[in-house]
């Protein structure tokens, strides 16, 4: 018995190695750790006449999800040497600390221009300071941090306001105005800036409709197994008064249509549910082209060519807005096609 | 097995009369809660206690909360006996799930993202989903009572790396199982009125009963929990006992993570199970175990998590705001847990027999002051 269990054992720890390994070898070889990267920089920037212009992207976590992982592959193929980059990127892997540090190090490296998606809001004047005072811009991307405005140079990222009204556009297009509209709000994460933007669209609309009814307004925390069970409970309330499903991202999309049709609903469609959900990753556009999904707006991870003009204006002598928005597309059930979705990266 | 006892029992016990019979018994106050929380449903929800069948389905706000709290059932059972065997908890349970769950999801989409064929038979990915999960429960059995570390620290470890493991194996990615046959298991095998979570959980509550009932389990679980070197003076192998709960433990959160994922249809390995070891020890907790392990009641773990689950959904039938709820949620939980507790219990006697001595004079002065009232009256 106890020779067993000291088999059992060997056989377990063995395997968590394996597994242990897999995970230690699956880190792009495209993530170069700053440290390594000073001695090439050094070998390409000073001479060479300048004809790279090097980019400093410090990244919160390469790999934290699709969407993350298509947002710096964009970066990557936009700020290429072809077209006359030279891209450092530096994972912090979530590592605040970390990614101050690299922040820092590329100013030691006298890069070009500095590009920050920020692990964390706070802690940034020193570094930003520094960068300042050096004459290279910053760039920030998709995260928001709290610092002084004229520590950074713009910041690019998405308008979630601007994605709800596309949403809440879609629904007055769908439903004349003496028709009774019940629709059902699936929250986001509270406290989150998609989650905000998302919501305060809707309450907008719903106070500019008199005919539109937020029947219920709940948090499905981003999940799909939370927003199911959430939609399920309003199901029994309401029943078939919900004519519109207003999910803040395409995870509780795909909970509330589980849900309804559970319950034997028509879901999405001309004439059944209207679904409407964020973000547009490549398995909900399948979704909205198979008509599950009725309205899906996209949430853009592509950033690349966002920063490369930007760059070019300064290049130019110009200076860019404060705020720059990446422009984002909405899908719709009876418009979407096989080549869209297929062209979906992520 | 009685005779096993950590002085846990409330006082009372002893006497024999039928109130105190009723509220001195470990399962009184978890009952009561339940059933406080059903009452409160009467009220505010007037269809509460509707069921129908729509769509083949039993349907309504009951069958809701008997579907949804199944994986907390079931990793329920698991904390049980980690709890009572080691004093600690096992924290890995929700990324167990997750790492059972992509195993079965990998197995059967191979390197499609999201396919309605299997490439392997369902059952062989139900099985190696389960090993897995056991795997992971060696693991923390293997650290927990052989290198003798507490549990807590112990699971932290793979509660810490166990998402990213799961993650590897779907190559970061969710997995979409479109075949429905995939939802058999977290929704409904065709012609069954039951959803298939209710009758998963219900036989896994069996199986650990039968498992507690049936082989001497229960009781070294007890006696190693009560005290592990007298038990082991006794000659029972207190590590084997140990290490073997964890392994249980860690099969069954894989049978909950497989739930879980069958019930959505995907495999996303960032969100199965977020939270849930938390809500699990609650139950525990809830249901009258002591956290620092020896006896323990299955049943008593069962209805606390009946009891979570069912706070949830009335707080969603409710209607409470988003930002509300965890605010509502806390206030239940912090006045379960007081009315619990033996001072409290032993605060609220007291208030009680000082009550039954105020009484008579209390009946006493009401009467001098109604008679008082009635003379002047007359007198006007």
């Amino acid at each position: 018995m106890k020779k067993l269990l000291r088999l059992i054992s060997f056989v377990c720890i063995f395997a968590l190695l394996v597994m242990a390994g897999a995970c230690a070898e699956k880190p792009s070889e495209t993530t170069v750790p700053v440290g390594t990267t000073t001695s090439k920089s050094v070998e390409t920037t000073p001479n060479a006449g300048d004809e790279l212009i090097v980019v400093g992207f410090a990244q919160c976590k390469a790999d934290e999800s699709d969407w993350r992982m298509a947002n710096t592959k964009s970066m990557q193929e936009t700020l290429s040497e072809a077209n006359g980059y030279k891209l450092i990127l530096a994972d912090s892997n979530n590592d605040a600390a970390k990614q101050v540090a690299d922040v820092q190090g590329f100013i030691d490296q006298e890069v070009d221009y500095i590009v920050i998606a920020a692990v964390n809001m706070d802690g940034w004047d020193t570094v930003l300071t520094n960068a300042k005072n050096a004459g290279i811009p910053v760039i920030l991307m998709d995260r928001t941090i709290n610092a002084s405005a004229d520590l950074y140079t713009c910041w690019v990222g998405s308008d979630f306001k601007a994605e709800g009204v596309k949403a809440t556009d879609w629904i007055s297009t769908r439903f004349t105005a003496d028709q009774e509209v019940n629709i059902v709000n699936l929250q986001g994460q509270l406290g989150a800036s998609a989650q905000i933007g998302r919501t305060e669209a809707l309450e907008d609309a719903v106070a500019a409709n008199s005919n539109w009814t937020l029947l219920a307004q709940q948090t499905g925390e981003w999940s799909t197994d939370t927003a199911k069970e959430i939609m399920a409970s309003w199901i029994q309330r309401h029943g078939d008064k919900i004519n519109v499903v207003y999910a803040e991202n395409d995870n509780m999309a795909d909970g509330a249509i589980q849900a309804l049709e559970e319950a034997g609903m028509k879901v999405g469609g001309d004439d059944g549910v209207a679904i409407i959900s964020f973000d547009a990753n490549r398995a909900y556009l399948q979704m909205t082209l198979e008509g599950k999904i009725n309205c899906n707006v996209e949430c853009n991870p592509l950033h690349g060519p966002k920063v490369a003009q930007i760059i070019q204006t300064i290049e130019g002598g110009g200076s860019p807005a404060k705020v720059e928005v990446v422009e984002e597309a909405a899908f719709y059930y009876d418009t979407i096609t096989q080549e869209i979705v297929d062209a979906r990266a992520y | 097995m009685n005779k096993i006892n950590r002085g846990t029992e409330f006082p009372g016990t002893t006497h024999k009369s039928i109130p105190r019979k009723i509220f001195g018994h470990k399962l009184a106050i978890p009952l009561l809660v339940l059933m406080a929380v059903v009452v409160q449903n009467i009220i505010t929800t007037p269809n509460f206690f509707d069921i129908s069948i729509t769509n083949g389905l039993l349907s309504g706000y009951i069958p809701n909360i008997l579907d949804e709290a199944a994986e907390l059932i079931i990793i329920t059972l698991g904390m049980t006996l980690v709890i009572a065997v080691s004093g600690g908890v096992d924290l890995s349970v929700g990324p167990t799930m997750a790492i059972a769950a992509s195993f079965c999801g990998l197995l059967l989409n191979g390197s499609e993202y999201r396919t309605d064929v299997f490439q392997n038979p369902y059952i062989l990915a139900i099985f190696i989903g389960l090993l897995g999960g056991a795997l992971c429960g060696a693991f923390n059995g293997i650290m927990v009572s052989y290198l003798k570390i507490q549990p807590m620290i112990a699971t932290l470890i793979l509660f810490t790396a166990g998402r990213s493991i799961a993650k590897q194996i779907t190559h970061g990615q969710t997995i979409y199982i479109m075949n429905p046959v995939y939802k058999w298991l977290g929704v409904q095998i065709p012609g069954v009125p039951v959803r298939t979570t209710i009758i998963v959980s219900m036989v896994f509550v069996l199986l650990v009963v039968l498992l507690i009932k049936l082989t001497s389990l229960g009781l070294f679980v007890q006696s190693v929990g009560i005290n592990n070197s007298a038990a082991r003076l006794v000659g029972l192998n207190s590590r084997v006992v140990k290490f073997m709960v964890f392994v249980i433990c860690g099969v069954l959160a894989g049978a909950a993570g497989l739930v879980g994922s069958s019930s959505v249809g995907s495999v996303n390995s960032g969100e199965l199970g977020m939270s849930i070891e938390m809500d699990a020890i609650l139950a525990v907790a809830l249901g009258g175990n002591s956290l620092s392990g020896g006896k323990f009641s299955i049943a008593g773990s069962v209805i606390g998590a009946y009891t979570i689950q069912a706070i949830t959904t009335t707080l969603y039938a409710m209607n409470v705001r988003a930002d509300q709820l965890n605010v509502f949620k806390a206030v239940i939980i912090v006045v379960i847990i007081v009315a619990s507790s033996e001072i409290f219990k032993e605060r609220i006697k007291k208030l009680f027999i000082r009550l039954k001595q105020l009484l008579p004079k209390i009946r006493s002065t009401l009467g001098n002051i109604a008679q008082k009232m009635l003379r002047r009256r007359g007198v006007q």
